[in-house]
């Protein structure tokens, strides 16, 4: 077994020819090249973990750039925490997209993008009130939001309108199409959450059904 | 983002299909997937459209089969696609040739590409 998963970054959406030949939307996620920053031990830590990080730029503040030190004093911009699984990795070990093999299914996780105030329609598909009718100024409206005297008050968690999207997304169970070895590029079946150029991380898929 | 998409998925794109158009006679050897077995299946015809898209570009072959008329669209990078043969040159006007799906036998006819 090797580590769980790795950081990355959505391209964007492509079409590509799967194995049997037939035309597949896609998105291509560029993976790593991550550096293996820091092991977690149950001795110091509690627990076992591989830290990791991704996207080498040319600054980091003071107390980032100590902690990076031991790692070969890379500057990466994002750092993240995965199971390694059993597998024994070494500070500095560099990481990549050959982690996932075409065929596999894997879970993508990310912030979706953000839409912002949205009403009920949009954010939680409510219908809207009837476009005719006699109707004025209802035909987005919420409706009911709850009883009247008993219980005297709106219940905690009711759908309203507000902030929508920019929350931590995960899609599961997403084929490989296909892997770029000279740009560590996957191609993933289907969308995934975020904008292009968006940090994603990919793991094995957790939950495969039989 | 300074990536270019196409470049990443440049390694699909077939290079061995020779170049043909709209009004081409052409021959497609397909690879057809009948139970567990593959074969080849050839379609001739005349090429009425073609669409150059990148690696999404495809083209539409017609024939007359047993009296009815048949379309096929086929993806050009296509690993299912074995071969594209030219069998002759039409000399045309226009690039999607969706008349001649209306004129049957003489009308149907197009002149050969003189050089």
């Amino acid at each position: 077994m090797s580590i769980e998963g790795l950081l990355g970054r959505k391209l964007g959406t492509v079409q590509v020819f799967d194995d049997r030949g037939r035309l597949r939307g896609a998105t291509a996620v560029q993976v790593g090249p991550c550096y293996v920053t820091q092991i977690r031990t149950p001795e110091r830590e509690g627990y076992s973990a591989v830290q990791i990080g991704f996207d080498e730029v040319k600054k980091l503040n003071r107390p980032e750039a100590g902690h990076l030190r031991a790692a070969g004093n890379l500057k990466l911009r994002h750092l993240a925490e995965f199971d390694a699984r059993g597998a024994a990795y070494n500070v500095g070990d560099r990481l990549g997209a050959e982690l996932f093999e075409p065929g596999q299914l894997v879970d993508v996780t990310a912030d979706s993008k953000g839409r912002g105030f949205q009403g009920g329609v949009r954010r939680h598909n409510f219908r809207g009130g009837p476009k005719t009718h006699g109707q004025s100024d209802r035909h987005r409206a919420p409706g009911s939001i709850g009883s009247g005297t008993t219980p005297g008050r709106v219940y905690k968690g009711t759908r309203m309108a507000g902030h929508m999207g920019a929350v931590r997304t995960t899609v599961r169970n997403l084929v490989v199409i296909s892997r770029n070895d000279e740009e560590g590029v996957l191609f993933v079946a289907g969308s995934i959450p975020g904008p292009q150029g968006g940090l994603v991380r990919v793991r094995q898929a957790k939950k495969v059904s039989k | 983002m300074a990536y270019e998409l196409d470049a990443l998925t440049a390694t699909q794109q077939r290079t061995d299909i020779p170049d043909f158009g709209s009004g081409d006679t052409v021959r497609v050897h397909a690879k057809v997937v009948e139970g567990d077995k593959e074969r080849i299946q050839v379609f001739e015809g005349v090429v009425i459209r073609k669409r150059m898209k990148g690696l999404v570009s495809n083209f539409t072959v017609r024939k007359i089969a047993s009296g009815v008329g048949v379309e096929r669209t086929f993806p050009i990078n296509s690993p299912r696609v074995d071969k594209v043969e030219v069998m002759r040159r039409g000399k045309v006007r226009r690039k999607n040739l969706y008349y001649l799906r209306g004129l049957t036998g003489k009308a149907a006819r197009i002149k050969e590409k003189r050089f």
